[in-house]
């Protein structure tokens, strides 16, 4: 940091909230982690002790791993997250491109349209999705998860980027074209490398709702063999007994995915801020 | 052969009208520059020209063939831009091959001309750096050397020295003038610095609102401006209009005054008070301020001593005074 702005007691105030938010945020992570490595009875008697030789017990990990198919779970979980992402990124920002780049009749109505899913919540049609899936087949596929999300995640995705398209120097576009770029190039080698932030921040901001959502896995893919970690983990929370152990571990092992994907959303983040724009 | 014909080029966005009714010709070689004040469609213009936007009614040509319908990269043309535009995710020297290797030259002949580009611009240090590692002055050089690479029939300026320092901006314009002359290419030079236009051009265009207001040589403009708009338009410090001096004015016209044709005489026919001084050293310029109350500025060579709050008589040679009538047109001087 900069000596001559450097204030100690400034920073001090500064570091000081930030690690007060930071243990807030990540406190009841840190509960569910140590009682996953908790027995039953060390998890009710004392929530918030660490495990120690007496409590440690694995009962939990290996409930979770020898119930249900916790792996072919991930599995799904992973590519209904990672391909609605794609899908999400690749349409919204060629919708985002196409409203801020060409004039046309309609451009900002069609945008208006475009962002009104942002304001309407998708489970209002969630009757009419499930007897489109039904007739179309795509009920207990992935692909009906990925559909339904990529539509939950082009509103806010087309909006979003659209506004950073427009920042986008025009010289630079109109730069390409004259060098004889196609469209298609100067969207994908000059635009987007330039709005990366910006889909980082939409991957971001989709991942942990379709990560976590129960409801569409429920209603349009409830089979075994296209169940996600979600809807998986439910079998171990009963009417009447819920096998503590076992959610928390489930729980523990569910953040780790999320928490690798976020990892490389925000490296293209920072990547994408400090890279040479054009001045 | 001409390199370049506008004929009767409109365009408008939605119902805005930006350029109206441009006739223009650039002869082969010829350096053309055009000038305007802010927003007077001196961009919009260009980006006809280079097929960027479509013109709203009327033709484009470039090297005798009508080009409306002809994509930016098959015109024949390259652009600078004032952003310079460089390409941020490629090196110094791909950013130059980039529009060769898109026309699908030989490796051979881009090595060749892109070489030759890099020595003629003294890049060679920098060949394999990212625009993000480059000054402005160099980002810039880069920009006139990938247009240069393209061997084009007309090449295209818009303000590309405005983001740089003065001293800069000189050399620059230097190189750029240079660059006319070994290459005899026929250039477009969009700029709003007057100097630049004046130094520059074989020909000014000067527009305002869309319109082409007059073309010719800087000379021609200077020495005899159409109208007042031109008149204030191209000169440093601009020409000093005046209403109310006791001489026979059109009514409602203006009598024009360059500040270097004022000189202070005793007895001289303007009268008035010296309200600021900014001696530049080489030169000192007055701001006086006329019995009729309208300020003046008169430019002295050398050093002067004359002090802020003296009485000042200002006097002329009839032969290098302008009048204007009430439509702001020139008309024949005759006090
Ligand atoms: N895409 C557009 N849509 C609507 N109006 C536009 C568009 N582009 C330019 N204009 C308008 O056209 C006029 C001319 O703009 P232009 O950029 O050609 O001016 P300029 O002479 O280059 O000005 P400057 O010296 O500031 O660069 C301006 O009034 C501008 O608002
Ligand atoms: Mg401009």
């Amino acid at each position: 940091m900069n000596v001559a702005r450097q204030n100690r007691l400034n920073s001090l105030a500064a570091h000081g909230a930030l690690i007060l938010y930071t243990v807030i945020a990540l406190f009841p992570v840190f509960v569910i982690v140590i009682n996953s490595f908790k027995t039953r009875k060390a998890i009710f008697r004392e929530p918030l002790a660490l495990p120690d030789a007496e409590s440690f017990s694995l009962i939990g990990y290996e409930t979770v791993l020898k119930q249900g198919d916790f792996f072919l779970y991930f599995q799904n979980s992973m590519i209904v997250t990672v391909g609605s992402l794609f899908f999400i990124l690749l349409f919204g920002a060629m919708a985002a491109f196409a409203l801020a780049e060409y004039r046309f009749k309609g451009n900002t109505l069609m945008g208006l349209y475009l962002a009104l899913g942002i304001m309407i919540p998708i489970r209002i049609g969630t009757v009419a999705i499930l007897e489109m899936m039904v007739q179309t087949g795509l009920v207990n596929t992935l692909w009906a998860l990925i559909l339904v999300y990529t539509a939950q995640g082009l509103p806010l995705a087309v909006f979003i980027l659209s506004e950073f398209m427009r920042q986008v120097s025009d010289d630079l576009k109109n730069a390409g074209r004259i060098d004889g770029l196609s469209e298609y190039r100067i969207f994908f080698r000059l635009v987007l490398p330039l709005v990366r932030p910006a889909m980082a921040t939409v991957a971001v901001f989709n991942m942990i709702p379709i990560w976590n959502d129960l409801w569409f896995p429920l209603i349009l893919a409830p089979s075994e063999e296209v169940k996600t970690l979600t809807l998986g983990s439910q079998v171990f929370i009963g009417q009447f007994v819920t096998d503590w152990n076992a959610v928390l571990s489930a729980l523990s092992l569910a953040i780790l995915p999320v928490m690798a994907l976020y990892v490389v959303f925000s490296r293209q983040l920072i990547r994408g801020i400090t890279s040479g724009a054009v001045k | 052969m001409t390199a370049l014909t506008l004929t009767n080029l409109c365009k408008s966005f939605g119902s805005v009208e930006v350029l109206k009714d441009i006739n223009l010709t650039v002869e082969d070689g010829e350096f053309v520059v055009f000038v305007g004040p802010s927003g007077c469609g001196k961009s919009t213009l260009l980006r006809v020209i280079a097929g960027l936007e479509d013109a709203s009614s009327g033709t484009v040509e470039i090297g005798g063939s009508i080009v409306n319908s002809v994509p930016p990269a098959k015109r024949g043309i390259a652009m600078v831009f004032q952003s310079y535009a460089l390409y941020p995710h490629l090196s110094v020297r791909d950013n130059m091959a980039l529009g060769l290797k898109q026309e699908n030259q030989p490796k051979s002949v881009i090595a060749e001309r892109v070489g030759k580009a890099i020595e003629m611009l003294d890049l060679g240090a920098y060949v394999d750096r990212q625009p993000a590692d480059l000054s402005g002055g160099q980002r810039q050089r880069v920009a006139i050397g990938r247009a240069i690479v393209r061997e084009p029939k007309l090449f295209l300026f818009d303000e590309p020295l405005s983001n740089l320092d003065a001293a800069l901006r000189m050399n620059t314009r230097i190189e750029i003038a240079e660059l006319h002359r070994t290459l005899s290419a026929s250039m477009i030079y969009v700029t709003h610095d007057q100097t630049e236009a004046m130094t520059l051009a074989d020909k000014i265009v000067v527009l305002r609102d869309g319109r082409v207001e007059q073309v010719g040589s800087p000379m021609d403009l200077y020495n005899n401006p159409a109208n007042q708009f031109v008149a204030g338009f191209l000169g440093s410090p601009a020409m000093n209009f005046l209403k109310k001096v006791p001489l026979n004015i059109p009514e409602d016209g203006a009598l024009g005054l360059r500040p270097e044709h004022l000189r202070p005489t005793k007895g001289g026919r303007i009268k008035g008070a010296v309200t600021h001084v900014e001696r530049l050293g080489g030169d000192t310029n007055l701001l006086v301020t006329t019995e009729g109350q309208e300020a003046l500025t008169v430019r002295i060579f050398g050093q002067d001593d004359t002090r802020v709050g003296a009485e000042i008589e200002l006097d002329f040679d009839d032969s290098t005074a302008f009048l204007f009538d009430a439509q702001q047109q020139r008309v024949p001087y005759a006090i």
